[in-house]
Order: structure tokens, then C-alpha cells, then sequence
């Protein structure tokens, strides 16, 4: 493969990828809206296509229609880049996930990721760092107190919680012995939902820690803390109005949606069947290309989902509970988690 | 091809960038951020040279300096807001308390 | 490739390291290091140290200058002050550096036997990394280890509001 068609597979596969995945960061504020309907007993968008699936088409056009408002007292300069920064972070790290089967494009390329890295996995761990960014700057550069309280807490929250959510994966990269995603999903491809990191692997106790920091990485409820609306009217992004507030909107979900894809690959077996063997392969070169696909929607889907039900069931914590949570609790269970999957590669001989 | 001579340099023209901070620069943060430049510098130097050696010991000793400077960067910054608390300022100019 | 990559993130490095001096805010400072930092974290890669770029990005631009910047929010220090103090700094320390940065130039230019480095060079696996460092520098990986507890220790005593805080303050 000359440097030239690299460079256009890539271009073409990029395109692809931020399109589906903007598609799928609007759908999912729909599956939020209509779920946490359902929850609270009322109906959700309706109005606009059937069944209001048409609603985010219309807000994205309510966000680009608004006055976009830049108060006198900003610092200009980082009060733009910030939600850039954000977003930018928030896309980025989907470059590194494989959505399905390697070697299926023609020469052998990997139709299903964009790159395939060795360090995948820290790759997305440090994009998700430097999106800390975003959010500190807004708060600091709004001049506002409230943005600023919001961005203090942002910025504690994540780098305590990424700590925990870092050691999570330990366990884990310990059992595949590799960083690559895709060599951890292979590792938990042989049958099944028995071989997931999840089950087969015993890792569930670094799933719920990783669940939790995924929670609080994102700034989702029940650890939303920073855009607390009761007592910080918004938060970071209490100045900031149409396209650069949806911008915020758009990280969040991003983010909501590659944590569901990490989660996906790590625990619970990527592309691969949950059924393993017992669905015989299909004939289909299609079908066979695109099976994978699907049991990697579903998976990532039915993670979002888990978080919107989340949200729609539990109550705010307070903020000396969170850190209180995560350093005390957390951040030892994380480590107790290694040392004891550790203990147990190595009274396994078979293993290696 | 590049030749390593080059990332030799860039390593030692960030050093110097350092240091020159750290003699010009007022505030007591910024003079810290200049010494993180050092360190940088200083890595980059070490990584090469575990390029040209084709040892990985060079690359563990940047994962040290790394360690250290958290480490530094942990202390040095509460010593900043203890320093703040006390003096409410941050120009290294007044605080001359200990200075004849 | 290389040629293109070096020079764009090397001129990156030295405008992000000279922004630094130049800018009086120490938020643009500290935004400016993190420049710094990302793009050496690319020549990393393109040197073959790999784990070692990931760990820069993590670590130094994640980690640590996160904390630089929530302390420049937290104290909201203002502009800097011109004073421009010691003269004896700028009389001595500029032709210093001066002459170091020479020395150094010419030493690793008249340094024979330097290799170069390509796309095509292998790149050194985490597992490399680890091997060595968990069996011939196990030591040394410990220590540091009670270094950053001791430094932990020393942050909470220092930044806690202490009872001698009254001494020190009036």
C-alpha cells in the first residue's frame, strides 16, 4: 500500500468515524431525553418526527441559531479554545478504538480502526487527561465565581477519580498482557461471555471501580458536580452560550461514548459474540463483516444506557463524599484488585 | 533520517530556555514551570542517547526524572500556597524576609 | 516523514518554550509548558520510546501541570510585576547561559559516531521497558515509591492550614 491511498483510507476512514460518531453523540441526548422520560413517568420529546426522532436535528439547529454572547469580562483567548479543547478531546480518542475484526479491508487493513496503536490504551487515558484542560479554562477565563468553583471541582475530580480509573485497568492489561485493544479483546474472544474480563476474567470488582470513575470522569450524575445546577447555576459553563455551550454538550456525550467503548473492549469482550461458538459464523462476507459491528453497538448502547438509568435513579453526592469515596474507598479496592489478580497469574502455570 | 545531533540541540536550547526563565522570570510559579522545562530538556537529551545506545536504561531514567519531578511538583506547589497564605503575594522579590 | 515531523514539532517545542518566557500571565506560562510537553511527547515517539511519550502526556501534561494550573486558579495570581530585581542575574546569567549553550552546540557537534534516527527504527515494547525495570532496577523503582510518600507527606503537612500558621503569617 503506497503512502498516498494510507493517507486517503485514513482521510476516508476518519470522515466516517466523526460523522458516525456526532450521529451517535445527538442520539444518545435523545436516548437520554426520552429514557429519563420514561423514569419520571411522562413521555419525552415527541413532537418532531415520529416518535421525536427527528429532535436532534432541531436542537443542533437551535444551538447554532442562538446569539453566541461573549461577556466583556472574559479573557478572550482561553475562553474560546476551552470548549475547542474540549470537543477536540472528546473525538480525538475514538481513533485508537477498534470497532470490529482486523485484517477485513483489502491488503489486510484494519477497516474497523482508524489507527491501531500499541499503547492504545494509554493513548485514550491521556487524551482523556489533557481534556481536564477544557473545563479548568472555561471556568478560570468565564471570570465568573461560579465557573470558577465549578472548574476547581472539575479539575480535583478528575484527576483523583482518573487515578482510580487507571488502576481499574491494571488487572486487566495484566491478564492480556499487552496494551493494544486489540490484543485485549482477543484475549477474551475464545467462548465467549465465559472468557469476558467481566466474568471469566474475576476483573468485575475492577468493572464496578472502573464504572464509578467512569461516572465521575465524565461529570455524570451522581457525580456531577461541576455543573451542579442547585448551587452552581451551571457550572464551567455558566457563560457560555449557543454553539460553544453545545460544543460542552457535544464533549460530554463524546465522552459519555468512548468511556462505553473502553468499558466495551476491556470488559466485556469488544467486538466479539457474547455467545462465542455457539452461533455458527455466517456465510455471508457481509454479514461476517459486519456482525462484529453489531455486537459492539449493542454493547456500548446498553453501557449508555446503564449510565442513563443511572442518572434518572440516584441522587447528586456531596462534594467531600465524592472525594471521600474515591480516595478512600476506591483507590485501595484498585489496588487490592491488582495485587489479587496478580497473586492469581501466577499460581496459574498454564498461564504463559 | 534525521541525524540525533539535532534532537541534541533541541534538547540543550530547551535547557537554556529553562534557565533563562528562571533568571528572568518574577513570579514564583512561573520560576518553577521554567525548572519543569529543565527537566524536559534534560529527558530528551536522555532519550536520545537510549536511541543511539539501543539501551532501554535511558529510557527508565526519564521515567524516573518523571516520578521526581511529580514529586517535586507536589511539594514546590504546597510550599507556593503555604508561601501565598503567609505573604499573600507570589513575586519573588518581596518575599525577602530572610534577606539582610 | 521524519524530516517533516521533527521540524514541525521541534519549532512547536522552542515557540511553546519561548512563549513561556515571553507571556506575563503564568496561565499562558503554564498553557505554554503543556505545548511543550505534548509535542516532546511526539518526538519520543518518533525516538522509538513509545510508553515513555504516553507516560509524558499522562504524567506531565495530565498530572502535573494540571496542578500548576489549578494553583495559578486557586491563588488567581495576577500579571507580573516588572521589577526586574536582581541585576546581578541578568549582568552574569545571560552571557553564562550563553557560553553554556555554546559548549554544549559544539561538543554534540563535534561528537563523532552519533547515529540517526528514521521512521523505520525499532521501537522499544512496554515489555522491554518493564523487564528491565522490575528486574534489574527493582531497587531504585521501590525507593522512588517511598519518595512520593514522603512527598505526599510533605504536601498535605505544607498545604494543610496548620496551628503555626498564625506564627508565620503576623
Amino acid at each position: 500500500m503506497t503512502i498516498l491511498q494510507f493517507f486517503l483510507w485514513s482521510l476516508l476512514k476518519i470522515a466516517v468515524v466523526t460523522v458516525v460518531m456526532l450521529l451517535g453523540i445527538a442520539y444518545t441526548v435523545l436516548l437520554e431525553r426520552k429514557l429519563v422520560g420514561r423514569i419520571q413517568n411522562r413521555w419525552g420529546p415527541t413532537r418532531v418526527g415520529p416518535f421525536g426522532l427527528l429532535q436532534p436535528l432541531v436542537d443542533g439547529a437551535k444551538s447554532f441559531l442562538k446569539e453566541d454572547i461573549i461577556p466583556t469580562g472574559v479573557y478572550k483567548p482561553l475562553y474560546i479554545l476551552a470548549p475547542i479543547l474540549s470537543l477536540g478531546c472528546a473525538l480525538i480518542s475514538i481513533g485508537v478504538v477498534p470497532f470490529g475484526e482486523p485484517n477485513v479491508g483489502p491488503g489486510g487493513m484494519h477497516l474497523f480502526q482508524i489507527a491501531d496503536v500499541n499503547i492504545g490504551l494509554l493513548v485514550i487515558l491521556g487524551i482523556t487527561s489533557i481534556g481536564v484542560y477544557g473545563i479548568a479554562l472555561a471556568g478560570w477565563s468565564s471570570n465568573n465565581k461560579y465557573s470558577l468553583l465549578g472548574s476547581l471541582r472539575s479539575s480535583a475530580q478528575l484527576v483523583s477519580y482518573e487515578l482510580a480509573l487507571g488502576l481499574s485497568l491494571v488487572g486487566v492489561v495484566m491478564r492480556a498482557g499487552s496494551l493494544n485493544l486489540r490484543v485485549i479483546v482477543e484475549s477474551q474472544s475464545s467462548k465467549g461471555m465465559a472468557t469476558w474480563n467481566l466474568f471469566g476474567g474475576f476483573q468485575f470488582v475492577a468493572f464496578f471501580i472502573y464504572l464509578m470513575a467512569a461516572y465521575a470522569e465524565t461529570n455524570r450524575s451522581p457525580f456531577d458536580l461541576p455543573e451542579a445546577e442547585s448551587e452552581l447555576t451551571g457550572g464551567y459553563h455558566t457563560e457560555y452560550s449557543s454553539m460553544k455551550f453545545a460544543m460542552f454538550f457535544m464533549s460530554e456525550y463524546g465522552n459519555m461514548i468512548t468511556v462505553g467503548c473502553v468499558a466495551t473492549l476491556l470488559f466485556l469482550g469488544g467486538w466479539t459474540s457474547p455467545l462465542g461458538e455457539l452461533i455458527p459464523a455466517p456465510q455471508n462476507i457481509f454479514v461476517h463483516a459486519l456482525m462484529p459491528i453489531f455486537w459492539f453497538v449493542l454493547k456500548v448502547f446498553s453501557f449508555l444506557f446503564l449510565y442513563v438509568w443511572v442518572r434518572g435513579t440516584l441522587p447528586r453526592f456531596r462534594y467531600d463524599q465524592l472525594m471521600n469515596f474515591g480516595w478512600r474507598y476506591l483507590v485501595p479496592l484498585a489496588i487490592l484488585n491488582i495485587v489479587a489478580t496478580s497473586l492469581w497469574l501466577a499460581y496459574q502455570p498454564l498461564h504463559r | 533520517m534525521i541525524p540525533l545531533s539535532w534532537y541534541l540541540l533541541l534538547s540543550a536550547t530547551l535547557f537554556s530556555l529553562g534557565v533563562v526563565g528562571f533568571l528572568i522570570k518574577r513570579n514564583l510559579i512561573t520560576v518553577f514551570m521554567s525548572i519543569e522545562l529543565m527537566l524536559n530538556g534534560v529527558n530528551l537529551s536522555f532519550v536520545t542517547f537510549a536511541h543511539q545506545w539501543h539501551l532501554v536504561k535511558g529510557q527508565i531514567f526519564v521515567f524516573f526524572v518523571m516520578v521526581v519531578a511529580a514529586a517535586e511538583a507536589a511539594v514546590g506547589l504546597a510550599i507556593i500556597i503555604a508561601v501565598f497564605r503567609a505573604r499573600s503575594t507570589l513575586a519573588v522579590d518581596r518575599i525577602d524576609l530572610m534577606k539582610l | 516523514m521524519h524530516l517533516i515531523l521533527f521540524i514541525v514539532f521541534a519549532g512547536l517545542c522552542l515557540a511553546g518554550a519561548i512563549n513561556l518566557l515571553l507571556q506575563t500571565h503564568p496561565i499562558n506560562s503554564a498553557l505554554s509548558l503543556v505545548v511543550v510537553m505534548s509535542s516532546l511527547a511526539v518526538l519520543y515517539l518518533l525516538l522509538g520510546a513509545e510508553f515513555l511519550a504516553a507516560a509524558q502526556i499522562i504524567v506531565y501534561a495530565g498530572a502535573i501541570m494540571v496542578l500548576f494550573t489549578f494553583v495559578v486558579m486557586l491563588l488567581n495570581a495576577g500579571r507580573e510585576e516588572h521589577t526586574m530585581g536582581s541585576g546581578v542575574a541578568r549582568i552574569l546569567g545571560f552571557p553564562a547561559v550563553a557560553v553554556i549553550l555554546g559548549v554544549i552546540a559544539t561538543v554534540i557537534l563535534k561528537a563523532q559516531g552519533l547515529g540517526s534516527a528514521a521512521l523505520s527504527d525499532p521501537i522499544t515494547s512496554t515489555e522491554d521497558l518493564s523487564r528491565v525495570l522490575f528486574r534489574e532496577l527493582l531497587l531504585p523503582f521501590e525507593v522512588t515509591s517511598v519518595l512520593i510518600l514522603i512527598a505526599i507527606l510533605g504536601a498535605v503537612a505544607l498545604a494543610r492550614p496548620g496551628g503555626d500558621e498564625r506564627r508565620v503569617g503576623k
